[in-house]
């Protein structure tokens, strides 16, 4: 298990080395770049005012230099430092990280606690108005983008009921009432749109299980429905399930940019749509690096859960 | 059932009457199972023979009543121990699956549950039934495994069903069987995935835990290889129907129904000459969607009248404890 860790960490390297190069190559193909707008803003345009600004960013020397100046940083836990505001990249990333980390894990348990019931219900009862009902449902959330419905949670309510969802960010370790009464509707949207998926999918995954011989071995030992299920199916229905879900894991983080703009949620998705706009490629990268590196760790995650759920698994 | 078969033994263990089945399907309704009548006695084995798709299987199925959702069962009663499983409510009926009656399928590789241990596969049904704590239904399997010679049994206990073979499988679904000392063990074709020499095994080890125990068994199979050396009493069955039933020996010895008479000659026969050629019975197996209005076997019947194809024949005595559902070729 221990070695598995090990050997899996290690295999992380080279991946991370082709994310780090990626996220920087891509970070310099976005058009337009950071001295022009902060020559634009503070209405300095000289071309040896220019030349200072960069010296002073380096970003006079070649891509190459650039890349492993940054990647030495890296190595160091440097990021560097914002080009706008001067603060670490790193400082930044710590504050925002854990909000979207909470709206993340908050979706999660959204998405979990409605797509596994309604998928296995959707299964025992296969075609009937039920399943029809949650298939469709699923089909909607799956279609409709969570920027709608984010919007439209926003404007519908504070129309019809001049009720509009709290927008003002607490930390939850001063206030969790106030945190979660803000976080919860992005976190129910995110975890709508994830559940969509993962719902076809358990359902798909129960009655593949619940045509398995041990089922019908189950069912003659005497055992109710209920307990079939529980203790027989459900376990081997998750496990393709359980993949799923770190595939997605990259939707959830996508969907965290855009409902955290939308409710003013002061996370990693908002720092990242800042820094785009002004083109501040430390943070912008710093941002992409975490992600990747989350990512890769949920894909951990989701191989260590496998061996916990299917004992031919074993490291 | 008939006065001669009842009067043979005063009260059978399970007495089925006029057993059917029927499916509703894409093609309309599959009437896999059509008006069976069979009984086993304390302790003895019934085998249940005949063609894929005859409905051997359904008919052990409908008996714990475990056909699915797109089946109905109808009989007019099927007496178990004194209690007519077909007025239990799903609830009761529960109660005798896996307790008082128990099952053996043909797929050990597939019958187990991958995620589980075979401890707690075993001890399952001890503690479903019995009541026991999960602690002392797994000292019980440990005593289960054992007697179904798996070696180290204390050891498999956490052992994953991908950590045995074929053979050591079935011994698990034996021992899980016998957990509750069940009075019938139903085993729908138990060795046909496994090699030769494990088959014996098995049939071996199942026939002499029934006469430990003396719970009786319904063992169906294909293979009249089998019958003749493990069942007291045979059951051959076609197209959903019973078409003759008899004691083992008096069916090798004199087969009545050309359904049986054909299977015989398609089996090498136990008594050597292995040089003889096997038969097969010439024609197809009937679709159950579309069932002729007479005998199911006339299509293919050598002997086939007028008479075989206007209504199924019934089956009746043609000497004692022997029945045949055919209206003669004489
Ligand atoms: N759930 C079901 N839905 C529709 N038809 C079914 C169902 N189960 C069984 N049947 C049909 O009933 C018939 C009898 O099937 P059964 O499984 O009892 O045959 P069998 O005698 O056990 O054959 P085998 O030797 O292959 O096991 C088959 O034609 C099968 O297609
Ligand atoms: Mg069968």
């Amino acid at each position: 298990m221990q070695a598995f860790i090990i050997r899996r960490v290690l295999a992380l390297i080279p991946t991370l080395i082709f994310a780090s190069l990626i996220v920087f190559v891509s970070m310099r193909l976005i058009p337009g770049d950071v001295i022009d707008q902060m020559m634009a803003q503070n209405d300095v345009a000289t071309s040896a005012d220019r030349a200072r600004v960069e010296a002073s960013l380096g970003l006079d020397q070649p891509m190459y230099i650039q890349y492993f100046r940054w990647v030495g940083g890296i190595l160091r836990g440097d990021l560097g430092n914002s080009l706008w505001q001067n603060t670490p990249v790193t400082r930044q990333l710590a504050e925002t990280l854990p909000i979207t980390f909470e709206l993340g894990l908050l979706a999660l348990i959204v998405a979990l606690t409605v797509a596994i019931p309604i998928g296995i219900y959707s299964a025992m009862r296969q075609d009937t108005a039920g399943d029809y009902i949650a298939r469709s449902f699923s089909l909607l959330m799956l279609a409709i983008p969570s920027f709608w419905l984010g919007t439209l949670v926003m404007v519908f309510p504070s129309v019809w009921w001049r009720w509009s969802p709290p927008l003002e960010y607490t930390p939850f370790f001063e206030n969790p009432i106030a945190n979660l009464s803000h976080m919860i509707v992005p976190a129910i949207l995110l975890g709508l749109a994830l559940s969509a998926v993962t719902m076809r999918m358990t359902r798909t995954m129960m009655l593949e299980v619940l045509r398995q011989d041990y089922i019908r071995t189950a069912r003659a030992k005497g055992l109710a429905e209920n307990l079939v299920i529980a203790r027989h199916a459900l376990r081997n229905g998750l496990i393709p399930v359980v993949t799923l879900i770190g595939l997605q894991a990259p939707l959830l983080i996508g969907g965290a940019v855009i409902l955290e703009q939308i409710f003013v949620v002061p996370g990693m998705g908002l720092l990242l749509l800042e820094a785009v706009f002004a083109r501040d490629y430390p943070v912008i990268s710093g941002i992409f690096l975490v992600t990747g590196v989350a990512i890769l760790l949920i894909n951990l995650l989701v191989d260590l859960t496998y061996g916990f759920l299917d004992p031919k698994v074993r490291y | 059932m008939s006065e001669a078969v009842q009067s043979a033994t005063a009260t059978p263990l399970l007495l089925v009457e006029d057993l059917s089945v029927s499916f509703r399907t894409d093609r309309g309704t599959v009437r896999a199972v059509d008006s069976v009548n069979l009984h086993v006695d304390a302790g003895e084995t019934l085998a249940i023979v005949g063609e894929s798709g005859s409905g051997k299987s359904v008919t052990a199925m409908s008996l714990m009543r475990l056909v699915g959702d797109n089946g109905t069962v109808d009989s007019k009663r099927v007496l178990f121990d004194g209690i007519d499983l077909g007025a239990l409510s799903e609830a009761q009926m529960r109660k005798v699956r896996g307790n008082r009656i128990a099952m053996i399928f043909q797929e050990p590789m597939s019958s187990l549950n991958p995620v589980l241990t075979i401890g707690k596969q075993v001890a399952e049904p001890m503690v479903l039934h019995q009541g026991l704590s999960w602690r002392e239904a797994r000292r019980r399997a440990v005593t289960l495994l054992q007697r179904v010679s798996i070696p180290d049994p204390e050891d498999r206990l956490d052992s994953y069903p991908h950590h045995f073979s074929g053979g050591m499988r079935q011994r698990v679904m034996i021992a899980m069987a016998l957990a509750c000392d069940p009075k019938l063990i139903i085993a729908d074709e138990p060795t046909t995935a496994l090699d030769v020499t494990v088959q014996a095994q098995i049939l071996a080890l199942l026939k002499d835990l029934t006469r430990e125990t003396g719970a009786a068994q319904i063992l169906i199979t294909h293979d009249l290889g089998v019958v003749a050396r493990y069942a007291d009493r045979v059951a051959v069955m076609y197209g959903g129907r019973v078409v003759e039933t008899a004691p083992a020996h008096e069916l090798y010895a004199n087969p009545q129904h050309p359904y049986t008479q054909g299977l015989m000659a398609s089996v090498p026969s136990l008594d050597g000459d292995p040089g003889k050629r096997l038969q097969t019975i010439p024609g197809q197996p009937p679709d159950l969607a579309n069932l002729p209005p007479g005998c199911a076997f006339a299509p293919r019947c050598p002997y086939a009248r007028d008479e075989c194809r206007q209504a199924p024949p019934p089956l009746e005595p043609i000497a004692p404890q022997h029945l045949r559902a055919c209206y003669g070729y004489e």
